[in-house]
């Protein structure tokens, strides 16, 4: 190898790099901020929460299951307002009663409709739906029917949840002898018959509840078959949810950062609600999605049997009962309220299944 | 009893585990078995032994983490836990006339204020921090638990302030710990154990999980760190090299005994207990010509299982020294001089 006369090694003529000897300090200016801001290759700081929203967007089906859920709830809210007819009364035309608006077929007017629109020239709202055997409009009937079916399965879902999660969260936490009667109780639970129980609970509740109820203006509104019902679900299905809550905790709790909070001295409540918890969200809330289209297919089934909510209140269920009777005749009374069903079912159970995706941490890629 | 010299001290610490055998039948895992050691303020204690031999469980029975069996722990001058057995100056069990022991006065303080006193850093980088906290709030736990700060603004600057100890930066702290290589993770755990002003840090195999560059800036982090805050340590690890490096004294233990405990330097060129030897012609040498020269004792055997434990000393049926002594009973732990402790029947 060659040296130059200043020591340095000489240049190979090939060479590509640059001579800086040819340079001065007047050819170069400091970076600016923006120029430095664009070297920093760090990835921005994401928490689980956003990270898993990101995933859940990326879930055509899960996106499209918001979507679907979202326009329903919006038009079981806005509609009622929209259409004149009501849920409970027969069709009146006119201020009085119209007994030939029985079982009419989708976009039918009945005979007195037709003449009173002729008459005075206005236009009645259409019955999208037809009307049922007694004369009652029967999209607005689906409308409440849905209304009374998620409220159902909203409300079973959330006290499934409050139970199931403090009677896991007790059950798991304590561990040891606690936690095995717990579980042996869960155990006796789950084993009953839900459906032989649900009949009984519902018809003793319903008796039992009915002075209580009735001194409530807002229980009584809600009706003693539905609250009988919340209480049915309440008693019944917290233990899948308790059972599940307590194996999570039984597995975060080994985890060392538990430990290391009790090293600090950290109390036992706050090591729940800062460290235990926050780690068993995502599969609590995964459960929740799916928890809701089970209440509302058991809530159908039990109004099916006619020991869901009391008439003239629809629900989905109901509905589908009354139809089965004219079911030869009028097939389409059957079709909607199941349709309605269907798309509920499916729509939470894929969004539960893409929150499932997108938070567990298992299916991480 | 209590010694001024001693910022802990430990008696005759007993861990035993329960271990269901059948349906009716429990049998104790002793996961420690009477032992005993001291440590000074500043000072570093080096505990080492083979997987599965106690040296977890010592750490976290002097925290409490798990209660006792037996046993007597002295912090700071301070009893804080105590099963009342007494021993005479042999360490031998004192016994009534009726052959029960006699029992002192028993003690379990409440360990909230020595949680302040006493941390801990973990093994594990990945599982010892909480995935869902942010930097700053799995720094600022203790702070918050201990009711240290009086604001959010002191909060934030005493965070600040531990970052930079343990080489953080600042703009790390509303990060999360995937985010984080094991190295960095290790710094934050630390950060953490220091936030309460610690006297006392038993750092729990503290660099077994990184890589070894990784493990000497920690291992001189904590080097800096006790210089600099006049913290002690309890340095569990199964490297000796590493324990060597750091430790002022160190204690070897088998099975849940202590087999010997001695300064640094003595235990390395004098080891006495034949198990110690073993454990120290195992220390692969870096100069190929030196590990040749170098002859390597070979253990025979299988670690018994500690569900059943040999009679007498645990060690005897590995030991190529053993006799007809070592089965009966467990050798005393004695001073052969200069505080070098062995327990061996072997003079």
């Amino acid at each position: 190898m060659t040296y130059a006369e200043n020591g340095m090694p000489e240049k190979n003529p090939l060479s590509v790099q640059i001579d800086l000897s040819k340079f001065s300090s007047a050819d170069f200016e400091p970076a600016t901020a923006d120029e430095k801001a664009q070297q920093e290759v760090m990835g921005e700081s994401v928490t689980f929460f956003k990270d898993g929203c990101r995933r859940l967007m990326k879930n055509k089906l899960a996106v499209g299951s918001i979507v679907v859920l979202v326009l329903l709830l919006l038009s079981i809210i806005i509609i009622p307002f929209f259409v004149p007819y009501s849920y409970e009364d027969i069709i009146t035309v006119d201020g009085r009663r119209d007994k030939t608006a029985t079982n009419l077929a989708p976009f039918e007017w009945s005979q007195r409709e037709q003449q009173y629109m002729e008459e005075t020239g206005e236009k009645l709202f259409p019955h999208v739906m037809g009307t049922d055997s007694l004369g009652r409009d029967y999209f607005i009937r689906v409308i409440y029917g849905t209304r009374v079916s998620l409220a159902v399965g909203l409300v079973a879902s959330i006290m499934v949840l409050i139970i199931g999660l403090i009677y896991g969260s007790i059950s798991g936490w304590c561990g040891g002898t606690v936690d095995i009667i717990m579980m042996r109780i869960v155990d006796i639970i789950y084993s009953l018959p839900d459906t032989l129980m649900i009949i009984l609970l519902s018809v003793v509740l319903n008796e039992t509840l009915k002075p209580v109820i009735e001194k409530v203006p807002l229980l009584q509104s809600l009706g003693t078959n539905m609250i009988a019902l919340f209480l049915v679900f309440g008693l019944l299905y917290w233990v899948g949810m308790a059972r599940l809550v307590r194996g999570q905790i039984l597995t975060i709790k080994q985890n060392e950062y538990v430990l290391a909070a009790r090293t600090i001295g950290t109390p036992s409540g706050r090591i729940l609600r800062k460290h235990i918890l926050p780690n068993c969200l995502s599969v609590i809330i995964i459960s929740v999605a799916l928890q809701i289209p089970s209440a509302i297919f058991t809530e159908s089934y039990l109004s099916f049997l006619g020991i869901g909510v009391k008439v003239p209140m629809p629900s989905l269920g109901s509905l589908a009962n009354e139809a089965r009777a004219g079911i030869n005749s009028y097939p389409m009374k059957l079709v909607f309220p199941s349709l309605i069903i269907c798309l509920i079912v499916l729509a939470f159970n894929l969004l539960g299944d893409g929150l499932r995706d997108a938070f567990d941490p298992k299916l991480k890629r | 009893m209590a010694n001024s010299e001693y910022l802990l001290q430990v008696e005759h610490l007993k861990e035993y585990f329960p271990v269901r055998a059948g349906l009716a039948k429990t049998i104790h895992l002793k996961a420690v078995d009477d032992v005993s050691f001291a440590i000074r303020p500043g000072e570093t204690l080096g505990l080492v032994g083979e997987s599965g031999c106690g040296k977890t469980t010592v750490g976290r029975t002097l925290l409490q983490l798990y209660k006792p069996t037996a046993g007597r722990i002295i912090f700071d001058g301070k009893v804080i836990f105590d099963s009342g057995e007494q021993y005479d100056e042999n360490g031998q069990l004192k016994l009534d006339a009726n052959g029960k022991p006699v029992m002192g006065k028993k003690v379990h303080v409440d360990m909230l204020p020595y949680r302040k006193e006493m941390q801990m850093v973990f093994q594990d980088p990945y599982s010892s921090l909480n995935p869902r906290m942010t930097v700053e709030d799995i720094i600022g736990e203790p702070l918050d638990v201990h009711k240290l700060c009086s604001n959010k603004k002191e909060r934030h600057e005493r965070v600040m302030e531990l970052m930079e100890l343990v080489g953080l930066n600042a703009e790390h702290a509303m990060r999360y710990p995937h985010e984080f290589s094991g190295g960095q993770r290790q710094r934050i755990g630390i950060a953490r154990a220091l936030a309460v002003n610690p006297k006392f840090i038993v750092c729990d195999e503290p660099v077994s999980a990184l890589d070894v560059s990784i493990q000497a800036q920690v291992v001189n982090m904590f080097e800096d760190l006790q210089e600099k805050l006049g913290v002690a340590y309890l340095f569990i690890a199964h490297d000796l090299l590493v324990v060597h490096h750091i430790s002022d004294r160190i204690a070897v233990m088998y099975l849940g005994k202590m087999m010997e405990l001695a300064d640094a330097d003595e235990l390395n060129d004098n080891p006495i207990h034949p198990y110690t030897q073993s454990l120290l012609s195992a220390v692969p040498v870096p100069d190929p010509r030196t590990a040749r020269a170098s002859k390597r004792i070979v253990l025979e055997g299988d670690v018994p299982s500690p569900l059943h434990m040999p009679s007498g000393c645990p060690f005897r049926t590995r030991c190529r020294y053993a006799t007809e002594q070592c089965a009966k009973a467990m050798p005393p732990f004695t001073d052969r001089g200069n505080g070098h402790f062995v327990a061996c029947w072997n003079k």
